[in-house]
């Protein structure tokens, strides 16, 4: 595609390796005194869906904020399309987000702007095209989500799996590098979520772009994704391709594939023993 | 904790908290001039903050011109000094009562407002989406919001005082015996234009400013949850009102402390 191959040549900095757009090195990140990843090592190669799988509180969106420059690693670096993001100034941090689509679980859709109106923003704030085509562009999108329909509809009146095709038709709107989804099936019915996993693969494949995908489903991610990562304890515990992953016989892993309640990630929350505990009375 | 350093942990919290909201106000002004190309921003803002209060402004304004009117003649007529209800009525509205009472209901009405719009699209990721679409937050939903409270409570108080004026009228001279002539010649010949005008002007525009800060830096730094925003909502309205009074009393030492 055209616009893929001119970015492909026009993006100055050098990277390693081309066929990675998204690399992190060794990161350290914490909030406060927790620490969220400790030496963090990651790939995600162009045109791929790269899924990143782990537990709740993992810190999936956290790694998320980090490619998008919205948080600042404690140590290492992460580098998108060449560029080392928590070196960029503010208006090259900007400039790259024009190339990264996100889509937010709830949506982030404007409330007091209606569907197309949502769509179109990305496009007014950035582009001085004229209102027709941008109309054309919007409703270009939306025909791509199915939601050409609903475009006079308020974000109060879509339900959860049509809001996150709206804000997926946003995250496009510009024409991105790359989309981000922070877990796009959680609370879907099974149609919605069906119409989400199709839509990611097809959008993938039609518009070249590359997806990364954060979820803690793992039936989902298998299907969907080129590419796994696993995350917990700060770092990657397991990747691979999905049959690799449904075949590993890491304890981590299989706990995880097949949502054993216990495993190497406990079951109990780390307590005092049992029994101490209830003999111990009123005293806390 | 021991109480001395609880409240030692308290004032250096505050302290951060204040340069917190003194760089926000930097950053807000130092983008408000990106405002310039596209000024559709910043009259939608004036039309929410500024036309939706106008409303309870007027309706208060009138109350207390007319209540004015009723306590002044009372003092007044005691003294044979009836003529200068006009007077009274007009000083104590263009230099107090106007900017100080439109600044406490414009806190309460567009103050409270904003804080809650702000804070519930930072709790529904709208900021963070806004954030991650390249467009800059405090240039495209604070800015236009900050402004617009500068510029609508000065008229919302030059409206409020005008609309006193009138009910002081309508009591004092339609209920009450004042002659109509008396009352508007004394308050013409004994108003000035900077003491009295421009000094309330000066007032209410420090009150915008104040305000509209307070408003847009407790909604923008608000704990992201229901509770969070409804406690960045009442400290608005409870900090707007303080901030009023207390900056009410510094101006009007300035302005009229020399006598």
């Amino acid at each position: 595609m055209y616009t893929r191959k001119h970015r492909l040549e026009t993006s100055d900095a050098p990277t390693s390796d081309r066929r990675v757009l998204v690399e992190i090195h060794d990161l350290d990140f914490a909030r406060g005194e927790r620490p969220i990843f400790e030496g963090l090592n990651l790939e995600v190669r162009r045109g791929q869906v790269t899924a990143i799988l782990g537990g709740s509180g993992t810190g999936k969106t956290t790694l998320l904020n980090l490619i998008g420059g919205r948080l600042h690693p404690d140590a290492g670096d992460v580098i998108v399309d060449g560029c080392s993001v928590p070196a960029l100034t503010t208006a090259e941090l900007y400039e790259i987000r024009k190339r990264m689509g996100m889509l937010f679980q709830s949506g982030a859709l404007l409330t007091d702007l209606n569907v197309f109106d949502n769509v179109a923003f990305p496009i007014r704030e950035h582009t001085r095209l004229p209102e027709s085509i941008i109309r054309n562009l919007v409703l270009l999108k939306l025909e791509l989500v199915g939601l050409r329909g609903a475009r006079a509809l308020l974000p109060a009146q879509l339900s959860g799996g049509m809001a996150r095709r709206v804000a997926l038709a946003r995250a496009i709107a510009l024409d991105p590098l790359m989309v981000m989804y922070d877990e796009p099936f959680t609370g879907l019915d099974p149609i919605s979520m069906g119409v989400i996993v199709k839509l990611i693969r097809e959008l993938n494949d039609a518009l070249g772009m590359t997806s990364i995908v954060v979820t803690h489903d793992v039936s989902d991610a298998c299907s969907i994704a080129d590419y796994i990562y696993l995350i917990g304890d700060g770092s990657i515990l397991a990747q691979g391709t999905p049959e690799e992953m449904q075949k590993t016989n890491s304890t981590q892993v299989r706990q995880f594939m097949d949502g054993l309640p216990d495993g190497p990630v406990p079951y109990h929350y780390p307590a005092a023993d049992y029994i101490d505990d209830l003999l111990q009375g009123n005293s806390q | 904790m021991n109480p001395v350093r609880r409240l030692g942990r308290w004032t250096i919290a505050r302290i951060a908290r204040l340069g917190r909201a003194s760089l926000f106000l930097y950053q807000i002004l130092m983008r408000l001039w990106r405002l310039a190309p596209r000024p559709g921003l910043l009259i939608q803002q004036i039309y929410a903050v500024g036309v939706l209060t106008l409303l309870i402004i007027l309706v208060s304004g009138l109350f207390i011109g007319m209540v004015l009117g009723l306590q002044g003649y009372n003092t007044l007529v005691d003294f044979g000094a009836e003529s200068a209800l006009g007077l009274l009525v007009a000083k104590s509205l263009t230099r107090e009562l106007g900017p100080v009472v439109a600044a406490l209901l414009f806190a309460g009405r567009a103050g409270s407002a904003l804080t809650a719009e702000i804070g519930l699209m930072k709790a529904t990721e709208q900021l963070a989406g806004i954030e991650m679409m390249a467009v800059d937050p405090l240039t495209r939903i604070v800015a236009p919001r900050f402004l617009a409270g500068i510029i609508a409570l000065p008229l919302l108080a030059a409206l409020f005082t005008a609309v006193g004026v009138l009910g002081g009228h309508l009591v004092g001279v339609g209920l009450l015996a004042v002659d109509a002539g008396v009352f508007w010649s004394q308050m013409q010949s004994g108003m000035d234009f900077y003491d009295d005008v421009l000094n309330g002007v000066i007032k209410s525009v420090v009150f915008g400013l104040v305000v509209s800060w307070i408003a847009v830096f407790e909604g923008y730094d608000c704990v992201p949850t229901s509770e969070g925003v409804s406690r960045a909502t009442t400290r608005t309205v409870v900090n707007a009102s303080l901030a009023i009074l207390g900056l009410d009393f510094i101006l009007t030492s300035l302005m009229f402390g020399e006598g």
